[in-house]
């Protein structure tokens, strides 16, 4: 309402010459001129079309090999997995692989699931993260989305409780390669630092204690499926067990798709042989096979990988880029033949 | 205020009679009669949570989302966290309840601030009985009880034993204004709620523009797309458990194992996820941003008008944007189109013609009276005998009072018509000036020497006289007779010995219509004493005669209104509005049509017409459509249809001009008929195939019929302009109501949704402020339905890789805030700040107003469009997210591919493209800004310390950071509005080159003009025509003639020979004022503007006086 001032006159309720109330706003309106269409059709093609094939030449000096062993040489642990009664029992079998050029630079190993929905809304919900950051309450009394992954059959709670960390993934994994002239050397791999910074230093914490793990978690079950308690996940390094141990942090990042691959290991290049990376040549990988895929037609992988300045091998960006620049390069033509055949002599614009 | 409802309803029943005295407070106080507060506001302090919460969950959005939070608490379905949608509903709510809250607080101030300004008239007529019961108490009044008609009152005053009666004309009503006296005594009969006024506050009628109305159909729409969506969902939901989920049992909590139950569930999870199709907080940004646009209106200077200091000012903020899509413009003549001030502005004496300009009614005051015709000057000067009597006429014929203030110095003329008011100004400046008019006496200063008129009869103008007359002694005895009146009826009565006088004043008349001025004969004639006297007699018994009164009292007229000398004629101007011919052009250009409604003469209305552009000297015909019969009136109708369907043909080349060139008169008489169901279609039909059309001799109501007729059939958006009280039927009919302030009582305004001060504030209205409320709301609705169903479809096409499970795409925080927060500005930004063109050039084409008016920039089609639109997008925005990170890894071999990293990718896609996809014209403040809002929040919803205090409600902790540093997400976000954004570029670039619009064109030619100001505006040259002939004077139907010799209004003794005869003492006297006066409750036939029958009148009463509602405390 505009402005009354008592008094003073006809020009006291005038309202206020303010740029804004009498709209006079600075507004930035583009309009769509031929000249600045067209030289934006051009320059984003020509844009698009120098990073596709950046990234073209990029992706292509990028390493990536896949290894499935679902079945195959694991025949024996797939069929004997198959039997939730041999869970217990442990299987180990080999998966032999070829690097025909050698993978330069840092070399990064995961492991893939094939049709695993991790993005369920059950699965997801089904985890309590105020108990995985520790607090003693929530390990004592898990939350009711870890429904039915929260108590055990004898009423104690589950650590870590829910879906999510009830299937994690419990494959492990041994790289050895074959020297041509040699004897064959395990792949030394970093299996720490694998995660990132923020889950491992504030989204996970072990509960607070002053003793051993081991008594933090007293009172507590370890999930259904595990082999190991949660406090004993690592037996190699203390430091990495509980809730930070990295391969459960890892796990306990849902994947947004039914075909994921997670980060098992990096390649320690301190060792003189792998200083530049992975050379060519034989490789096996001895896996302690003990994750079913079977129930939900899953599949197993271990992917080999190297990354580059903007990821890892991913063939997609070059390619829509240089897609997105070729329609809009076609796109800038023909609004150019409209333009001059049309458009031009400004027929249309007449009034 | 239900309480009051429910009081009036018991009281109503046990109260048959009211009894009141005077002065005895305790006995009027056992009767527990309402006392006189009044409360217009709906809440209190206590009140206002409850209530408005009551209310607001009345509206079936808020009720729905209500529903919604209620399915977030069952766990079984719940697919997002309850705070999704406590938080928008929330804030929601809040902002409308703020909104309510400032609205009844503007009421409250609203009644406090125009409390009297409205004016009633009233007659008076026992105020001495009154005066003299103040003194003792035992005046008691018994009357009806409590009810809401203001034309009429049953009471009786029992005053030492006698009893007298008590009728409407005794009685004032709330709001009245008291004018000719500075006191009056009274007693209080009915206070506050049940006062007439107040029993007649009716609701108004609600009004919805038709962007509601289409709203409404496309949200059912949306919700019907929204249900399907959901069972497509839940049926995949169902084939994938069945095939697939029962695998997956072991690693997932599987709560059912009925599948077609578990469907049922995802259904409702889906309808959960899917909601924000219908997003919460449209319908409350919409009244942002209606509310924003209305206070653009209250601010605009352009709009402000300096002579009354009135800015225009929305009263109603809910109908913006319809102001952008009118196709029919309804309007009141009289203080609309014209001033309502008359200015004596020529006159023809005995066969001279003299010219006077600049008489306005207004300068009263002789400093400020400026004369261009010495000439004239010093004929008066000389004593000439013939200038003389023209302006003695003038100064005793008429029905004119006096008032006179500061004793004396000061004189104010009140006059029932402004053409009367001019006419006598005139005379007083020339040196005739009218002092004092008693019943019986009229009192006159000539040339300085106080002169005494004898007032012997007023014979009063009415339609079929079209004369008035007044016979008076003069101080020397002589005997005369004075008349004035339309020259057609004067020149019949006429004596021989005129002829060539006549033929003189003829063409002077004729050269004084061809200015379009309003002209005026005048003559009179010497009496024989013998004659008046016997005459006088059998005027005396025909005025008391009980049959045939009227018929006896014309004869008698006519017999002695004849053999008259001719003085000479005068030439009024009917003011036109400044611009007004202007913004009629304006408005034609536009292709707003244009009706005029008036309760003139066909004459007067013709002549508007002509005057303001209307109606122009290339349309060739005009049809004037005056028949008495219903069969006529019906042939007439048809011809001019058929002549228009005939030239149609003969003239096909020339078709575009011929379809629409016509200017079609109607009478009023007619529509009696032509509103008739048979014929309505029939009269529409013509109307609306002419380029003007002008009602003349309408009543109120039938002003709001006819808006009603265009309403019903044409499916336009209409608008009514009015100033008076017999404009509130018709702007209250129309979609949008215009009142325009200042000259007239209030009531116009108060009914209407917008007003201001001139008719020419019309075309800033419509063609600015319209035009761009339309285009910001239309704008607004496509962007947000395009932001919303993009938001929603990602989700759709997320289902099919998540086994249907309802799992959302994105953060929860996102989607709570999505809407609240990322995308308000920049949504809000457009629709305040986007202007497609400046003010300047939106008046400079006047066609940009067309694609309003068809509704071109938001329909159902466009919607459609919209919603293809979001499809693509969300397709853009999910699959390429989808494919960019779906094999990938980070730069340092993290898998990037979980659901955090991808949920913060293709939201941050979303919003980048959502802001960059209706870029134009949007403040880059808002893009950069929200834009930057984004991220901030983003970040802190996702930091270390939230997460610290709240764990599980923020788990998205540390994803910004790691994946905002990835090369890979900023490529994905660079595609995505690429991919977004340029197909909408090709496609409206296209459309520019090959069919490019109105708005377009204009647009090319600002920008080839850029940094040039819009050239100067053309002024429209006016028009007068040469041929036109005015033949009105009095543009009302009755006089005050009863008023004036009915000794009612006296004012004081007057120092003559009558002066025995008046009453002693002062009495009230109340003037009506203006034509809102005409509606007094007196129930005489003094309409001004022209006679209504009185049950009309009465009906039209109680729509208008609805409005004084929210007026202040006076007693009744």
């Amino acid at each position: 309402m505009a402005k009354n001032q008592v008094g003073a006159g006809p020009f006291a309720r005038r309202p206020d010459n303010s740029a804004f109330k009498q709209q006079r706003l600075p507004a930035w309106s583009p309009s769509l001129t031929p000249h600045t269409v067209l030289s934006v059709f051009y320059g984003l093609s020509l844009i698009c079309v120098l990073l596709g094939i950046w990234l073209l030449i990029t992706v292509q000096n990028t390493y990536q090999l896949k290894v499935d062993y679902t079945n195959g040489s694991c025949k024996k642990c797939f069929e004997m997995r198959k039997y939730p009664a041999n869970a217990t029992k442990n299987c180990i079998c080999t998966a032999n692989f070829k690097v025909p050029k050698a993978f330069l630079g840092d070399v990064f190993f995961y492991y893939g699931l094939i049709n695993f929905h991790q993005n369920l809304r059950r699965y997801m919900d089904s985890r309590d993260d105020a108990q995985l950051v520790g607090r003693k309450k929530s390990l004592k009394f898990p939350s009711t989305y870890c429904k039915p992954f929260a108590y055990d059959e004898n009423g104690l709670p589950i650590a870590p409780c829910g879906a999510v960390a009830n299937s994690k993934f419990n494959d492990s994994f041994r790289l050895v390669y074959h020297q041509l002239d040699g004897p064959a050397v395990t792949v030394p791999l970093h299996r720490r630092g694998i995660t990132w910074y923020t889950d491992k230093n504030i989204k996970f914490h072990n509960p607070p204690t002053n003793t051993t793990l081991q008594e933090a978690f007293q009172g507590t079950a370890q999930p259904l499926y595990w082999q190991r308690p949660v406090y004993d996940l690592d037996p190699e390094d203390p430091n990495n067990n509980g809730f930070i141990n990295d391969d459960l942090i890892v796990w306990m990042r849902e994947a947004a798709f039914p075909n994921f691959k997670k980060l098992y290991g990096i390649l320690n290049r301190a060792h003189a042989l792998f200083s530049h990376g992975l050379p060519a040549g034989n490789y096996s990988i001895i896996i302690t096979y003990n994750f079913p895929v079977q129930y939900f037609q899953g599949k197993k992988e271990v992917v080999v990988s190297t990354v580059t300045w903007f990821g890892g091998q991913n063939y997609f960006l070059p390619i829509a880029y240089l897609v997105s620049s070729g329609m809009t390069f076609i796109a800038a033509i023909v609004l150019t033949v409209i333009h001059v055949k049309v458009g031009r002599d400004g027929k249309n614009m007449e009034e | 205020m239900s309480f009051f409802g429910l009081d009036c309803v018991k009281k109503k029943e046990k109260e048959t009679e009211r009894k009141i005295r005077a002065n005895d407070r305790e006995h009027n106080l056992s009767f527990k009669y309402a006392t006189n507060a009044i409360k217009t506001s709906k809440y209190n302090v206590l009140t206002f949570l409850p209530l408005n919460l009551f209310e607001q969950f009345q509206r079936i959005a808020n009720a729905y989302f209500l529903c919604l939070l209620v399915l977030q608490v069952i766990p079984a379905i719940s697919s997002l966290s309850w705070f999704t949608t406590v938080v928008p509903l929330a804030l929601v709510l809040s902002i409308t309840a703020v909104k309510d809250a400032i609205d009844d607080l503007v009421t409250l101030c609203l009644s406090s601030s125009h409390p009297l300004s409205p004016s009633l008239a009233v007659s008076f007529t026992l105020a001495l009985c009154f005066c003299l019961s103040l003194c003792c108490p035992l005046g008691e009044v018994c009357c009806e009880p409590p009810n809401n008609r203001l034309d009429r009152f049953v009471g009786t005053l029992v005053w030492r034993g006698q009893k007298h009666p008590l009728d409407n004309h005794c009685v004032l009503l709330r709001g009245c204004t008291l004018r000719n006296t500075d006191w009056c005594f009274g007693l209080v009969l009915f206070a506050g709620p049940e006062t007439k006024l107040m029993q007649n506050c009716g609701k108004s009628s609600f009004k919805r523009t038709s962007i509601d109305r289409l709203m409404n159909v496309l949200v059912l729409f949306i919700f019907g797309f929204l249900v399907f969506m959901c069972i497509i969902l839940a049926v995949g939901h169902g084939i994938w458990e069945h095939y697939e989920g029962t695998k997956v049992m072991a690693f997932v909590p599987q709560q059912n194992e009925d599948t077609a139950f578990s469907s049922f569930l995802t259904f409702w999870s889906y309808i959960i996820i899917l909601n924000t199709v219908v997003p919460i907080s449209l319908y409350v940004s919409m009244e942002v941003i209606r509310l924003g646009n209305s206070y653009y209106i209250n601010w605009d200077r352009l709009m402000f008008h300096t002579g009354s200091g009135t800015a225009a000012e929305a009263r109603t903020t809910t109908l913006n944007e319809e102001l952008g899509q009118i196709r029919y413009v309804f309007s009141d003549k009289t203080g609309t189109l014209t001033q309502n001030i008359m200015c004596f502005h020529k006159c023809s004496i005995n066969g001279k013609d003299m010219m006077m300009v600049d008489f306005s009614f207004n300068s009263l005051a002789d400093p400020r009276f400026q004369f261009y015709d010495n000439n004239l000057l010093e004929a008066v000067k000389l004593e000439t005998l013939e200038v003389h009597s023209f302006f003695r006429l003038l100064a005793i014929c008429h029905t004119v009072m006096a008032e006179e203030k500061n004793n004396g110095l000061y004189l104010v003329y009140q006059a029932q018509s402004p053409d009367e008011g001019a006419l006598v100004t005139a005379a007083r400046n020339f040196g005739f000036v009218f002092r004092l008019r008693t019943p019986e006496s009229v009192c006159v200063v000539e040339m300085g020497v106080p002169r005494t008129y004898e007032l012997l009869a007023i014979l009063d103008f009415n339609n079929v006289r079209k004369r008035m007359s007044v016979i008076v002694r003069s101080p020397e005895g002589k005997l005369a007779l004075y008349c004035k009146g339309a020259d057609t009826i004067i020149y019949k009565r006429l004596h021989e010995s005129c002829s060539k006088l006549m033929e003189v004043t003829t063409e002077h008349l004729n050269e004084f219509a061809g200015e379009g001025l309003r002209t005026l004969v005048l003559a009179y004639k010497d009496l024989d004493e013998e004659y008046f006297s016997e005459w006088k007699q059998r005027h005396h018994q025909a005025s008391t005669a009980l049959e045939g009164r009227e018929d006896k009292l014309n004869q008698l007229y006519e017999e002695i209104e004849k053999d008259l000398l001719l003085i000479g004629a005068t030439a009024i101007e009917d003011k036109l509005q400044d611009g007004v011919s202007q913004t009629i052009e304006q408005l034609a250009k536009a292709d707003i049509k244009i009706w005029v409604l008036t309760g003139d003469k066909q004459e007067t209305a013709e002549n508007i017409g002509y005057s303001c552009n209307l109606l122009r000297e290339e349309m060739d015909d005009i049809f004037i459509v005056a028949a008495d019969s219903p069969e006529e009136v019906r042939q007439e109708l048809r011809c001019v249809e058929w002549c228009e369907a005939y030239e149609r043909d003969v003239q096909v080349t020339e078709r575009w001009h011929g379809t629409e060139i016509k200017g079609l008169l109607i009478l009023g008489i007619i529509f009696a008929y032509a509103l008739e169901g048979s014929m309505e279609l029939e009269f529409l039909r013509t109307a609306c195939m002419c380029k003007t059309v002008i009602c003349c001799r309408v009543t109120p109501m039938q002003k709001a019929q006819v808006v009603e007729l265009v309403k019903k059939y044409k499916q336009a958006v209409t608008l009514a302009i009015g100033d008076g009280a017999n404009d509130v039927s018709m702007i209250k009919a129309a979609h949008i109501g215009v009142g325009i302030s200042g000259q007239e009582g209030m009531q116009a305004v108060l009914s209407s949704d917008f007003s201001f001060a001139q008719f020419r504030y019309l075309q800033r209205l419509l063609l600015v402020h319209g035009r761009w409320s339309y285009l910001r709301m239309c704008k607004f609705l496509r962007y947000f339905f395009y932001k919303n169903f993009t938001f929603t479809f990602v989700h759709f096409w997320f289902a099919f890789f998540c086994g249907f499970s309802a799992q959302t795409v994105y953060d929860e925080t996102f989607i709570a805030l999505y809407n609240l927060m990322y995308t308000a500005l920049p949504v809000l930004g457009m629709g305040l700040f986007d202007q497609d063109v400046s003010d300047g050039w939106s008046l400079e084409y006047p066609q940009l107003y067309e694609p309003g008016q068809r509704s071109l920039y938001f329909s159902k089609g466009a919607f459609i469009k919209c919603a293809l639109h979001s499809c693509y997008s969300s397709l853009v925005l999910f699959f390429v997210p989808y494919a960019a990170v779906r094999d990938s890894v980070s730069t340092d071999g993290h898998d990037i591919a979980d659901h955090q990293s991808f949920a913060l990718l293709t939201q941050t896609c979303l919003t980048v493209t959502v802001y960059l996809s209706y870029w134009t014209a949007v403040n880059h403040l808002f893009v950069w800004g929200s834009l930057g809002m984004y991220f901030l929040v983003t970040f802190t919803m996702q930091s270390d310390g939230l997460h610290r205090l709240y764990a599980s409600s923020f788990p998205f902790v540390g994803t910004a950071r790691n994946s905002l540093d990835q090369v890979t997400v900023w490529l994905t976000v660079l595609l995505t509005a690429v991919l977004c954004v340029l197909p909408v570029v090709v496609h409206r670039f296209l459309f520019m080159q090959l069919n490019p619009t109105i708005n377009d064109k204009v647009r090319l030619k600002v920008h080839q003009m850029k940094a040039q100001p819009p050239p100067p505006r053309r002024r429209a040259r006016i028009r007068r025509s040469s041929t036109r002939r005015s033949g009105y004077a009095f543009s009302h139907a009755y006089g005050y003639g009863d008023l004036v010799t009915s000794k009612r209004f006296l004012r004081r003794p007057v120092p003559s020979r009558s002066a025995g005869s008046t009453p002693a003492g002062r009495s009230a006297a109340f003037r009506p004022a203006g034509r809102s006066a005409g509606y007094s409750p007196s129930g005489q036939e003094q309409n001004p503007k022209q006679a209504t029958e009185p049950t009309e009148l009465q009906r039209y009463r109680a729509v208008h006086d609805a409005t004084f509602c929210r007026q202040g405390v006076a007693p009744e």
